[in-house]
């Protein structure tokens, strides 16, 4: 019985091997688990769950498989923020059906919710009756009610269902934003080390050799200490949709920035989408052109770009199409000038602050497909850092045909 | 790994509950629960939390009350997992080869033990304290899956191997600097240390401060979960500076009550100016 919850967990992402497993099917033959509820939970988390930031998972997924053994345990799960938080459009509603909704008193909805909670079982949009996302039914987003109504158990307890559902942990997930210490941290991976400069450090092997050459006199040899050899450039767009951003890209430069992190590091700035130049200041007067900073740049060097890469279509897609009209881009299009950008470094990272449940059906998608992209959160990062210096899995691209059918709205960021 | 832990299944079983805080030290179910879970399957205790909530003074409690010895691994930025098993002094007898003095020719007179390399050839059971594990580079984790696992190593210069005579107790700490791997977690058992809450703290500080009088501890307790609620703060002030402080007011006199205008002895409690300034400022408001 227990294996479903083993793939219960994994569900959850929490990745419990074999080995763990065992573990903890040892710790039950041993009866660690006082044969509760409550022993159970705390020797399976101890056993499983080997970060702080994957206890709120385990709590989900503790919640999810021994809902029926508490009392009735009814949570918003996150599938169903999910849902909400991807919302299609909302249909034009006639006067009559804007009367029906407000009709109703906020007790009524909230018994209403509780109840459809209970009998929904899969995602449901444009319908007048599920939670979903731009129907008329009153539960969901973007209509004239409450967009969520949160119902949690009681709080604060000491069984094991209880704790599970009082997520506790959830402030330490890993999908939120970071300090710059912990940005500071998910850098230091970007390293490629080697002997370079002074000769300091104490070469024990070689001088051992050297002695022995020299029949037994001491010949001591010293040696460069390792270094970080990574070079590193640094894209920022700043300025329109970016300001909400603003802080979170301050503490990555503040902390890229740090002195002897790399070998080489400079950071350029641009608006919206690159075009045949960028800025080496955020009030765009010290021109570099994007042929010079290749020219410049070592094809090994990593190329990090950071940006929320949401744009209107035809700055990115049409020629001529940078708001700066007169100043940039001639009749390449953006798209192209990052094409180029991303073939001349062997490796590029995208970090993009938007959420990623956001990049559907937006220029997002399209700049996802030319350059790896990902979320700018500790995971993010790391990722973004394992690819740099290792290469190897990128981010899933989109499908380039999508992009074009799902595209519907027109708006302007800025 | 799994040989040696399975046939242990039917030895006699000893009690599970061997570790439940002491006079000194006061510990949460759960973490209790956690110690003894890795005593009992004798896998490494994985302990992370802020710092000074007491990853370091749980190893040494539980020396205590298991009544055993500590061998205490205090890992830096520069330590080599090698360093923890044992160091060859090579500097030394090559002095000694060209100087003369002694013979060079017993290489076991210049390998020295290290901590773990201690708690593994020492003939009775002890608790191994390796302490943030985290300072050390990124593969140093990675480098003692092995002696962890099967509680032996190899001293190459001697063809010698050590084995442990009973596995020992470890303790292992982290401060969330950098992330462990996969392969060093899933050896381990793992608690997160959460931050007291008030109930518990008030047994925390009467473990220390036995003396001390209830409206007294009221009124710092109120202070100190008033300062850590203050928002964008950069280091909370967390359990060992709450009982430092509490020292010092005793030590002073000071009664809390009737002091007005600010916090006495707040660098105690406060470790950076932003934070000082912070407070400051939301006082004056």
């Amino acid at each position: 019985m227990l294996i479903d919850f083993l793939y219960e967990l994994r569900r959850h992402k929490l990745h419990v091997s074999t080995h763990e497993w065992l573990a903890l099917m040892e710790a039950m033959a041993k009866g660690l688990h006082d044969s509760s509820l409550d022993g159970f939970y705390r020797t399976c988390r101890a056993l499983c769950v080997k970060d702080v930031a994957e206890y709120d998972a385990f709590d989900q997924a503790f919640l999810a498989y021994f809902k029926d053994v508490g009392a009735d345990a009814l949570a918003i799960t996150e599938d169903i923020l999910a849902w909400l938080a991807d919302p299609k459009r909302m249909r034009e509603l006639s006067p009559e059906e804007l009367a029906m909704i407000e009709g109703l008193d906020l007790d009524k909805l909230r018994e209403l919710f509780e109840q459809r909670l209970r009998e929904q079982k899969e995602r449901h949009d444009g319908g007048n009756r599920w939670i979903g996302t731009g129907g008329t039914s009153p539960f969901g987003h973007g209509g004239k009610h409450p967009t969520g109504l949160r119902v949690g158990g009681p709080g604060g307890g000491r069984s094991a269902m209880q704790i599970a559902e009082a997520r506790r942990f959830k402030e330490y997930r890993k999908d939120v934003v970071l300090d710059v210490r912990q940005i500071d941290l998910a850098l230091r991976g970007l390293r490629q080390l080697g002997r370079e400069g002074a000769v300091e450090e104490l070469d024990l092997d070689e001088t051992v050799d050297e002695t022995c050459r020299n029949a037994g006199e001491l010949e001591i040899v010293f040696r460069p200490p390792r270094r970080n050899r990574a070079k590193v450039v640094l894209l920022m767009d700043v300025g329109g949709s970016m300001d909400p951003y603003a802080e979170l890209c301050s503490r990555l430069f503040t902390a890229a920035s740090r002195s002897g992190r790399f070998a080489r590091f400079r950071s350029y700035y641009f608006h919206n989408c690159v075009y045949d130049a960028v800025y080496e200041d955020a009030a765009f007067r010290q021109k570099v052109t994007v042929a010079d900073l290749l020219a410049e740049s070592d094809r090994d060097e990593k190329l990090v770009v950071v940006g929320d890469a949401l744009m209107h279509p035809a700055e990115l897609l049409d020629g001529g199409g940078s708001i700066y009209f007169y100043s940039q881009g001639g009749r390449t299009p953006g798209l192209e000038w990052l094409r180029r950008m991303a073939a001349h470094f062997r490796r590029a990272a995208w970090l993009n602050p938007e959420p990623d449940r956001f990049w559907p059906g937006t220029t997002i998608e399209v700049i996802a497909s030319v350059f790896p992209m990902w979320h700018l959160t500790l995971e993010g990062l790391g990722g973004a850092v394992r690819y740099l210096v290792r290469g190897g899995e990128k981010p899933k691209v989109p499908e380039k045909a999508a992009w074009g059918r799902s595209w519907t709205g027109s708006y302007d960021p800025d | 790994m799994f040989s040696g832990t399975l046939a242990s299944m039917s030895d006699e079983p000893e009690s599970f509950d061997q570790f439940r805080g002491t006079d000194t030290y006061i510990a949460s179910d759960e973490l209790r629960h956690a110690v003894n879970v890795a005593v009992a399957l004798s896998r490494p205790l994985l302990l992370r939390g802020e710092p000074g909530t007491g990853k370091t003074l749980l190893a040494e409690n539980l020396a205590g009350a298991l009544g055993l010895d500590l061998v205490r691994w205090h890992v830096k930025s520069t330590t080599k997992a090698r360093d923890g098993l044992y160091v060859y002094d090579t500097v030394a007898r090559l002095h000694d080869s060209r100087f003369g003095d002694g013979d060079v020719k017993d290489i076991a007179k210049y390998i020295k033990l290290g901590p773990m390399g201690e708690a593994l050839s020492a003939d009775h059971k002890v608790v191994l304290l390796i302490d943030e594990i985290d300072k050390a580079d990124i593969e140093f984790p990675n480098d003692l899956l092995l002696e962890l696992d099967a509680m032996r190593f190899h001293i190459d210069e001697l063809g010698k191997d050590v084995v442990a005579r009973e596995r020992p107790v470890v303790v292992i700490t982290s401060n969330n600097e950098k992330e462990l791997p996969d392969a060093f977690l899933r050896r381990c058992v793992f608690h997160y240390i959460d931050f007291p809450d008030r109930a518990l703290m008030e047994r925390i500080v009467r473990v220390h401060h036995p003396d001390i009088v209830d409206r007294v501890l009221d009124q710092a307790l109120e202070v100190f979960y008033g300062l850590r609620a203050t928002p964008r703060m950069r280091k909370r002030p967390s359990t060992s500076e709450l009982i430092d402080w509490i020292c010092a007011l005793k030590k002073a006199g000071v009664d809390l009550g009737r002091v007005g205008g600010g916090i006495p002895f707040l660098g105690t409690l406060l470790k950076t100016e932003q934070d000082v300034e912070l407070v400051a400022k939301r006082a004056k408001a």
